[in-house]
């Protein structure tokens, strides 16, 4: 899932300082199995919009609605008839939803109300981890089904690096090294040699330094 | 200031808290009249919207009346208490607003005593803090 946390609620009510009647929109795909922008987070955000604003003597309007997902066009257009009714809109959503909305409602102001932060998923109650780089070519296969692009802090194909004790990264205590992972999972498994096996340089023309990226699927088209 | 009567929002567990009450009742100790009661079957219920709302709604202060740590029916309920209105002392925090305003109190069945101190006790800490709304 793409994981996220909620922005400071300061930098928020800074945004909308002279907004008097907003939305307040969720979304019931990743952001809410991360607990950070479905339903339940969306009446948190409100109501923690609508008590700042009246301690300060400022009322508002803050209205909920929460969308079976934001990155989807037919789900957005949910809004349209509502969305005119407001002075702005945040968005819970990972920073997909924004941008949507922001697509299909030109003319409205919209605020991101959460920090995206990676793809990954739950690897305890509360507790999520990196994952996925998003690099576009998967080659966890060849680790061990670990990915070191997204799990070592310098994305090696051919670690550890002299960074390594212990099992952990250089850079922190709390941050496993992954290399370190990968080969003792390789040994277990009798593959070790398979990682000195020749492998030409990854091409990174299907990641972020190809440029913003598109998908096309003819047989999905209409 | 002085003048002034705190509304007082109060979650109680309607295993040991509620009990607590009655036993309070048995001793003819009643609760201050600006406290008022929201039965729970566990505080473990009890989610941080339910926390906000109440301020939300114009009330000086909140606070859930549980178990002790080792005797929930439900194992952890009042832990998970605990750690939600540890967030929504930090939110408050976050909101400029007196942290102090929410507060949970650990009780037991046969406590009429403290049940009816802890409202007490929350009622002269919220007046203290004065009304959380601006007049």
């Amino acid at each position: 899932m793409i994981v996220a946390q909620p922005k400071p609620i300061k930098e928020i009510l800074e945004m909308v300082k002279d907004k008097k009647k907003l939305l307040v929109v969720g979304c019931k795909g990743c952001v809410t199995v991360c607990n950070v922008g479905g339903a339940k987070e969306v009446g948190i955000l409100a109501a923690s919009l609508r008590i700042a604003r009246k301690r300060s003597g400022q009322e508002i309007q803050v209205d909920e609605h929460t969308l079976e997902r934001q990155c989807d066009p037919e789900y957005v257009d949910e809004l349209k008839d509502i969305i005119g009714d407001y002075d702005a809109v945040i968005s819970i959503a990972c920073g997909v939803g924004p941008q949507f909305l922001s697509e299909r409602y030109p003319s409205t102001r919209i605020f991101p109300g959460v920090n995206t932060q990676f793809m990954g998923g739950a690897v305890e109650h509360g507790v999520w981890s990196e994952r996925c780089a998003g690099c576009g070519t998967c080659v966890v296969h060849y680790f061990g089904g670990l990915c070191p692009i997204a799990r070592c802090s310098k994305s090696l194909l051919n670690g550890p690096c002299g960074g390594s004790s212990h099992g952990k990264c250089e850079i922190s205590k709390d941050v496993e090294c992954i290399w370190d992972t990968i080969v003792r999972k390789m040994t277990e498994q009798g593959r070790l040699t398979e990682l000195i096996e020749f492998r030409p340089p990854k091409s990174w023309t299907t990641a972020r330094d190809g440029g913003p990226r598109k998908m096309i699927r003819e047989e999905l088209v209409k | 200031m002085n003048d002034f009567k705190p509304q007082i929002l109060a979650f109680c567990c309607s295993n040991c808290a509620s009990s607590a009450a009655n036993v309070a009742e048995g001793m003819k100790k009643a609760l201050p009249d600006n406290v008022k009661i929201v039965q729970v079957p566990c505080t473990g219920r009890i989610e941080i919207l339910h926390l906000l709302k109440p301020f939300e709604e114009g009330a000086d202060g909140v606070y859930v009346a549980g178990c002790q740590e080792d005797s929930c029916q439900y194992v952890n309920g009042i832990a998970k208490a605990a750690k939600r209105v540890a967030q929504v002392k930090k939110m408050l925090e976050e909101l400029d607003i007196e942290p102090d305003r929410i507060r949970l109190f650990h009780l037991s069945a046969g406590k009429g005593q403290e049940y009816v101190e802890a409202a007490c006790e929350m009622v002269e800490k919220v007046k203290a803090l004065g009304p959380f709304l601006p007049a």
